[in-house]
């Protein structure tokens, strides 16, 4: 896989950055409830909100937060390289276009129910501008105790050295909780969003990490719909991928050709099965938890070995 | 959005897309008038959604104006795969000289839309042997790729021809009306080598709708699915006796997995979303209480940033106005959990530290339930 992108770098940066785990970060649509709300979550967590973009709320402030009317200005005075979207899903592809078409390296799609013309669209564009979308549909990404970017609660998160990535939000949070619980810090947890189509998938999502020494191992949670846990585990035996990993899918019992909340979620014939899903973990020697508490259990006793 | 054949083919047909002869029927009275249109035989149709209607009998062939009268009625009351059909389509009979399948789909792993041809229709496509596989950029079918298509299926001339149209045109459906899959299994090549499209699989991207008002008509739902949608829920009906609500597709998939490994049978998936409230929570026992064989309700709520007690109050809200009857059983993590506890505790809903004792305690009651229910008094 070509083009290694340096996630890390560009959430935390090197020690001898000056604004090292302090990235400015952009917020697209911070004046909205949802926007707004979240803008102060992350700020109280600590994350650097340099900036906001709102159309026509150019020159106000929030929370003493500068806003723009446009990304062009807002990263001109912040440097940033990173931007987390608020915005409705009609308007997610223009406002996505506008970020890359400004030097933003990271954005972070929180709208769901965007188009998947929208993400087909703006995931060919980011490849062309060397960007990379995680999402749409996502909670985000939190390098915990460092920086939050969405919209998952703090609570569940404590430094660490595991990896997490979901393609569900809550199960995400469920996930780190029952690992914090566990004594198993995280090192980064990133949802890749519940659409049939992710700017990030789960196999780039392991290419990103699996050079990172102090990973010490990796939690995935799938769930039915797609072939995305096939690919990976064809992607963990092709490359021998370095690191113990632990898996959870969720819908086992749901029935076939219903869509389960996510648009993603749905089962066609036997493409998307949770059984296909279970069987392909166990070929690349995954152990898959039959419920969230159980993931902690089967990591220390991967670790064990 | 799965579109039924019908409304698959209006679509066709606005695309160039030929299909046989064909007219819709609610009614006998309908299908006896309509019949006298067509020469025999005619082939009745089963108007529902699941796949394989062939092998499950839900498509008819009928050689005399009686015979329709009496298939028809059998039909109309016959489910398939549980799915009892609105409306029978009433189609002409064509001769049939070749079957060839084509489809165009989002293809998720490749994260490109995929063209699909073999020289084999009618069939269950992930069982054929010799297919043509091949990217579709978002531009859509070319004349090129759909030449090369024709040629790999061995067509000439006036078919190949026609097959190169076919697959041009279904491509400017898919991506104008933004479907996530065009099928067409079989089209058929006729005597006189042009080619027809005999079914019609379409499955639009719901989360595309909002352009394409056009296609609104062709939603089909409950009144519960109504209900939630104005709420902005996801929810899908299912036929047990637990509702099981939470906030997050995954974590409610993952609590029907739970409950169904303990035996326990989910009436409903309700996901109210990312964020909760007391007023979402409330307005989720509103859609739950229309349904009648609930008997139990299990919530499990992964909560941090809300508040707890919020949550119970949308429950308490719920019992006082008597919105809701039957017991609550809920794992609720977040602020204040003691506080909600407490409030909780002398009404019909019981709150737990995790969902597994929850689900513990909801079979406990159902099982009760039942023995009070099997005993006649």
């Amino acid at each position: 896989m070509k083009n290694q992108f340096d996630l890390m770098n560009i959430l935390v940066g090197q020690q001898t950055d000056e604004d090292y785990c302090r990235k400015p970060v952009i917020v697209q649509g911070m004046t909205g409830s949802f926007g707004s709300v979240h803008t102060r979550l992350m700020r109280s967590y600590g994350t650097n909100i340099a900036a906001g973009v709102t159309p026509g709320k150019g020159g106000q402030e929030f929370d003493g937060i500068p806003i723009y009317n446009e990304m062009s200005e807002a990263v001109e005075r912040t440097g940033a390289a990173i931007s987390v979207m608020f915005v409705p899903a009609s308007h997610f592809l223009n406002a996505a276009i506008e970020a890359l078409n400004n030097k933003i390296k990271l954005l972070v799609a929180i709208p769901e129910h965007v188009p998947i013309l929208d993400s087909l669209k703006i995931i060919e564009y980011a490849r062309l501008k060397n960007a990379r979308i995680i999402g749409p549909n996502t909670p985000g990404v939190i390098v915990p105790e460092v920086t939050k970017i969405g919209i998952m609660p703090a609570l569940p998160f404590r430094r660490g050295n595991v990896v997490l990535f979901s393609r569900s939000g809550t199960l995400m949070y469920e996930l780190a909780y029952n690992l914090t619980k566990a004594n198993y810090g995280q090192k980064l947890c990133l949802g890749i969003g519940g659409d049939p189509i992710n700017g990030t998938n789960l196999i780039e999502c392991f290419h990103i990490i699996r050079g990172i020494n102090d990973v010490e191992s990796v939690v995935v949670v799938g769930e039915i719909g797609g072939d995305a846990e096939e690919q990976l585990a064809e992607y963990i035996i092709k490359t021998s991928f370095p690191k113990p990993v632990i898996g959870y899918i969720a819908g086992r019992s749901a029935p076939k050709e219903k869509r389960m909340g996510h648009a993603g979620a749905i089962v066609y014939g036997d493409y998307g099965s949770a059984e296909s899903k279970l069987a392909s973990f166990f070929k690349a020697d995954v152990p898959v938890a039959k419920i969230p508490a159980e993931v902690p259990i089967l990591l220390s006793q991967k670790l064990k070995r | 959005m799965r579109l039924l054949e019908y409304q698959g083919k209006e679509l066709f047909l606005q695309y160039g897309i030929p299909t046989p002869k064909s007219v819709l029927a609610t009614s006998l009275r309908e299908a006896e008038e309509v019949s006298t249109k067509f020469e025999f035989p005619l082939i009745l149709k089963s108007q529902v959604a699941a796949g394989g209607r062939g092998k499950a009998g839900a498509i008819v062939k009928c050689n005399t104006p009686t015979e329709v009268a009496s298939k028809f009625q059998e039909l109309k009351n016959k489910e398939i795969k549980g799915e009892l059909p609105r409306s029978i389509l009433l189609e002409q009979a064509v001769d049939i000289r070749q079957e060839v399948y084509i489809s165009l789909f989002l293809n998720r792993g490749k994260r490109s839309y995929s063209l699909i041809c073999a020289a084999e229709g009618g069939v269950e496509i992930e069982g054929v042997k010799n297919k043509f596989i091949v990217d579709v950029p978002s531009s859509g079918v070319s004349l090129s790729l759909a030449t090369e298509a024709a040629s790999k299926l061995g067509l000439q001339g006036r078919a190949a021809e026609s097959f190169i149209n076919l697959a041009m045109n279904l491509s400017r459906l898919v991506f104008e009306k933004e479907a996530e899959l065009g099928e067409i299994n079989p089209a058929v090549v006729l005597r006189d080598a042009s080619l027809m499209a005999l079914d019609a699989k379409v499955i639009i991207d719901d989360n595309a709708l909002f352009r394409h008002p056009e296609l609104k008509k062709y939603q089909n739902m409950t009144e519960s699915e109504v209900q939630a949608k104005k709420s902005g829920f996801s929810f899908v009906e299912l036929d047990g006796n637990i509702a099981i609500i939470g906030n997050g597709a995954g974590l409610v998939m993952s609590t029907l997995d739970m409950v169904s490994d303990q035996g326990g049978k989910a009436g409903c998936f309700l996901d109210f979303g990312g964020s909760a409230t007391a007023e979402t929570i409330y307005d989720s026992l509103k859609v739950i209480s229309k349904i009648k064989r609930i008997r139990v309700i299990l919530i499990n709520l992964f909560g941090g940033i809300v508040k707890t007690n919020m949550v119970a109050e949308g429950i308490l809200r719920a019992y006082r106005e008597g919105i809701i009857e039957i017991p609550t059983f809920a794992r609720i993590t977040g602020a204040e959990a003691e506080k909600a506890k407490e409030l909780l505790k002398n009404s019909n809903a019981k709150m737990y530290d995790t969902v597994e004792q929850a689900i513990q305690g909801l079979l406990e009651e159902l099982s009760k339930m039942e023995e009070v229910y099997e005993k006649p008094v």
